[in-house]
């Protein structure tokens, strides 16, 4: 058996057997949870040196015949671009599965049940090589998120969670016709197949094909990501969901849309995403300036928050569709960047929230008195959040930044500007919640950082500084993954016509 | 034909599982008298053996497939599918019956009868090859279904929908038989081959007009039996008000059975001149799930819902008879498959949760189910995501499958139009999860009892078939795929 069948079975069981436990007993679901996790996290880092050992090359492939006909195969593999996420899901599980675990009170079983389904969703995402088998995946990460934010969320819960279901939902039926649309034409669900046919001549899309398709695929993405103009679901998403929902949602779902941009949108339509890259990049930009300029006048700190992150997935969007090797490589750092750093945001203000009952920047204020250590980490997180250099979100900005440069000048003055921004958005939250007077309200249920929520957020700062100063310990797998798709980008299509195209691949 | 005709053994054998059926049928209706209030259980016992029985007779008539009765019947593997489907559905509506009946205070052998012959009726549909018998078929069932609308005879939702299907549906019989009567002054023959001939062979110069309006004609009749648009009216207001089994028979068992005929009739006979009627299906199709759609979305009363959500899945069903191949006709009985599962599904917990006198048939009722009944709403859960097409269910693959064949067919736009309508009927549907997980039941409700072992046994079955389905669709879909084809 593969290890990333395992990897895969390890959520899938926990998710049945958590299901099991008795319900009168929760300490002893959390419990079971929390190993299970762990364990899954544990198991994970194996699979990195198998991946640094093939170093732009699929990993670990399981390749098996699922259904006969149409021809789809359970094939899983893992590279580069995927190794980090997939790790990054499996840290933050049993993070959020302390951090709920004094939060959710309320059917405790089925939030834990619903938190390891979507785990296994994502990785499934996150390994699949079939078209069709990553599709279900995307679907089936769907359903725990909208339990999540529907059951266990805040007042508006509902109409953001279905929200959230209908926006993706109506951007993979499209992405299902496409994907139906290729199989079509090629007879094949399989990426690393399609891209060879591609790269031989053997499947030739007109441009016309090529737009739509490209279209298709990265309508589905840019909802997932979520990119400018399309981003009204998710403040509601975030600003609704418990903490777990959404630090899973901020740090693991939303790389689902950048992960395929790159995955497929790229590499299938390197034509079409060159011709296209110019507007998506100004949605881009749109989305750092106009995401950093609402999370500023934003009086509730969990949508802050998710409007920073309108603001960063700008910056990933737009170094991915810079085609550059430094922007590629900045790009997939900060979707990990912002893994770690959003997460750890939204649990710290998950934090305030137990304490003061309220996401409302005004009902706060000098919380640094009363508790120095939580403000301590709120500000290092705040600062990490912001790219101070030495910590992880400096890497990626910088990194974007220079290929913004590369390409186009003003691209780069433009995004610049979402960076000083979002210092101005992030502290003066910080200002008006940790200093200044400290109200009666916040003076008396503001106790410190408790051992749990020690070990909660110590593994989540380390991370943030070793991934700013040792970034080297990470890019590697992600530049040899990103030069091998820069390659597959630039290879011309060999000349071959139309006919004797459409011949192989009756012949097959 | 000869005068002396006299039909064999194995042509007997090829008619056994209506055989069976019409013996047990007239069986129950001589023991219904003779029997006391308290002994009307046997009578679901014994309907339900002679359907098992019947499923049996059925595949086994299937081993060995060949025409009957001068070519009336046809008994391929596309009849035998259709005849287990339909006999598995009766199966199942005698299993969410029994509780519902004898709570309503009105069990009775006559209902059994009654279903049985609507059944009789529906395996007729399936596997006639010609005009007439396809019409002996459709009023055996459609008759016997009229008289199950309205079983309740004191109720007045019971009387209404009775009458509206009866009318309605005797009127839209009416043009299917018209159209009928216009083929055979036009060809001669009722008979599917021989029309199939006579369309096909050049040197008859059919007169297309008098074809196409035929056609026309006997759409109309089709059009109403599957619900599709134009003619799908009737079906909210006869869902709404039969009884609730019966309400999930008539969108289960005869729905399938009409798709069996109509597509029989328009893959045989008709697929001479596909070119004329495939728009006029495909733009049906489209008509058809977008109005059961949109309609659905403000629904309150929950067997409402599930009426348009029916007309709904009628739309998709059509989009596979534009593809005219066997790999459509495939993906429609797949399709077919999984509907009848999940409906059947969601139609018992419907019984269930309706309870006496189905007082609680709006969706604010399932208020707090996750809480009251958690087996129950998670098993409603399942249904309703297969419903949406969420992977994993078999809902899913059976989108899958319709969709695909339309792009097979070149019909890309009614692959997007027919994905994203089933986005919008996410919302409806997640609407029902919504209310059964996301709000807190209701204060002093009354007591909701576990489900009975009917309901059960129904619930566990159709939810564990609907996952293996959403997992491993091959099985039925090579089923199916082996079953397409048509004996022309």
């Amino acid at each position: 058996m593969n290890l990333l069948d395992i990897l895969l079975i390890l959520p899938a069981v926990g998710f049945l057997s958590t299901l099991l436990t008795p319900k009168d007993n929760p300490r002893l679901t959390r419990t079971w949870v929390l190993c299970i996790s762990i364990i899954t996290f544990l198991f994970s880092l194996l699979l990195i040196g198998p991946v640094l050992a093939s170093p732009g090359r699929l990993a670990l492939e399981g390749n098996s015949p699922w259904i006969e006909y149409p021809a789809i195969r359970y094939h899983v593999g893992l590279d580069g671009l995927s190794l980090w996420l997939v790790i990054l899901s499996t840290f933050l599980t049993p993070i959020v599965t302390i951090v709920s675990w004094k939060y959710i009170q309320n059917r405790v079983r089925e939030f834990y049940a619903f938190l390891l389904a979507l785990l296994f969703g994502v990785l499934g995402v996150f390994i699949a090589q079939d078209l069709f088998l990553f599709f279900v995946f995307w679907e089936i990460s769907l359903v725990p998120m909208y339990f999540l934010v529907g059951i266990w969320g805040h007042d508006k819960r509902i109409y953001a969670a279905l929200k959230f279901f209908l926006y993706t939902m109506a951007g993979s039926a499209l992405m299902l016709v496409a994907i139906i649309y290729l199989y079509n034409k090629s007879g094949t669900f399989d990426i690393p197949l399609l891209l060879d046919m591609m790269a031989k001549g053997r499947l030739l899309l007109s441009p016309t094909e090529s737009l739509w398709l490209f279209l298709a695929f990265f309508l589905a993405f840019a909802i997932k990501v979520p990119l400018f103009p399309l981003h009204t679901w998710l403040p509601d998403a975030h600003g609704e969901a418990p903490t777990a929902g959404s630090v899973m949602l901020a740090s693991v779902l939303l790389k689902l849309g950048t992960y395929g941009l790159i995955r497929i949108c790229l590499p299938l339509f390197p034509g079409t995403a060159r011709a296209n890259a110019h507007w998506i990049i100004v949605l881009a930009i749109a989305g750092i300036i106009y995401g950093a300029l609402v999370a500023m006048v934003q009086p509730n700190m969990k949508r802050l928050v998710a409007y920073s992150s309108v603001s960063h997935l700008g910056f990933v969007v737009l170094g991915i569709f810079t085609f550059t090797q430094v922007g590629l490589d900045g790009a997939v750092y900060q979707m990990l960047n912002h893994g770690i750093s959003t997460g750890a945001l939204f649990i710290l203000v998950g934090m305030l929230y137990e304490r003061r009952h309220s996401l409302e920047i005004s009902d706060f204020g000098g919380v640094a008195t009363a508790a120095p250590w939580l403000s301590t980490m709120f500000v290092i997180t705040t600062l990490a959040s912001v790219g101070l250099p030495l910590l992880n979100n400096f890497v990626g900005e910088f990194l974007i930044l220079q290929a913004a440069v590369q390409v186009n000048f003003l691209y780069a003055a433009f995004a610049a500007v979402g960076v000083i921004l979002s210092a101005v958005y992030m502290l003066w939250m910080v200002q008006r919640v940790f200093y200044g007077e400290t109200p009666e309200t916040v003076k008396h249920h503001m106790p410190d950082l408790s051992p749990r929520e020690w070990a909660i957020l110590v593994p989540l700062i380390a991370l943030m500084v070793w991934m700013g100063v040792g970034s080297q310990s990470f890019l590697p797998p992600i530049s040899a993954n990103n030069a091998q798709l820069l390659q597959v980008m630039k290879q011309p299509a060999p000349p071959v016509t139309v006919l004797a195209a459409k011949e192989s691949v009756h012949a097959r | 034909m000869p005068a002396n005709f006299m039909p064999t053994a194995q042509e007997y054998l090829r008619f056994a599982p209506e055989s069976l059926l019409i013996l047990v049928g007239v069986l129950l209706m001589i023991l219904e008298p003779l029997s006391g209030p308290d002994g009307k259980r046997k009578f679901a016992v014994i309907s339900f053996a002679a359907l098992a029985a019947s499923i049996g007779l059925a595949i086994a008539a299937g081993m060995d497939p060949g025409p009957a009765f001068s070519g009336l019947l046809m008994v391929d593997g596309f009849a035998t599918f259709f005849r287990v489907l339909v006999l598995g559905v009766g199966m199942f509506t005698i299993l969410i019956s029994t509780n519902y009946l004898k709570l309503e205070g009105h069990e009775s052998g006559e209902y059994y009868a009654l279903l049985l012959f609507s059944i009789v009726g529906q395996c007729l549909m399936a596997a006639s090859n010609d005009l007439i018998m396809l019409f002996i078929g459709l009023e055996c069932s459609s008759i016997a279904s009229y008289v199950l609308a309205g079983y309740l005879r004191d109720d007045k939702r019971n009387n209404e929908s009775a009458l509206k299907y009866f009318l309605l549906g005797s009127f839209a019989t009416a043009f299917l038989l018209y159209g009928v009567a216009w083929i055979y002054g036009t060809t001669g023959t009722t008979n599917l081959s021989a029309i199939r001939a006579f369309l096909m062979d050049p040197a008859h110069h059919a007169n297309m007009v008098v074809v196409g309006a035929a056609t026309a004609l006997m759409f109309v009749g089709f059009a109403f039996k599957v619900s599709a648009a134009p003619f799908q009216m009737w079906a909210p207001d006869v869902y709404q008000g039969a009884p609730a089994p019966i309400t999930a028979f008539l969108s289960i068992g005869s729905k399938a059975a009409a798709f069996a005929m109509f597509v029989r009739v328009m893959m045989t006979a008709f697929e001479p001149v596909k070119e004329r009627w495939e728009p006029l299906i495909w733009i049906s199709a489209l008509a058809t799930m977008t109005i059961g759609n949109t309609a659905a979305l403000r629904q309150s009363n929950l067997k409402r819902l599930l009426a348009y959500s029916s007309i709904a899945h009628a739309g998709y069903l059509m989009v596979a008879l534009t593809a005219h191949s066997e790999i459509g006709t495939a993906s429609m009985m797949f399709y077919l498959t999984a509907y009848a599962l999940m409906s059947l599904g969601a139609f018992a917990i419907v019984v269930y949760v309706a309870r006496k006198g189905e007082r609680f048939v709006e969706i604010q009722d399932l208020a707090g189910l996750s809480q009251r009944q958690p087996l129950v709403a998670a098993m409603f859960a399942i249904f309703l995501l297969s419903f949406t097409g969420i992977p994993l269910t078999a809902g899913f693959f059976g989108k899958f499958y319709i969709f695909k064949a339309a792009l097979d067919s070149n019909l890309i736009w009614l692959a997007v139009l027919g994905l994203l309508n089933s986005a919008v009927a996410a919302y409806y549907y997640l609407r029902l999860i919504v209310v059964m997980y996301m709000q807190p039941p209701p204060e002093g409700a009354e007591e909701l009892l576990p489900p009975t072992i009917g309901i059960r046994v129904t619930m566990l079955v159709t939810a564990a078939l609907t996952i293996a389905l959403g997992i491993f669709p091959s099985f039925i879909l090579d089923l199916a795929g082996k079953s397409a084809v048509f004996a022309r």
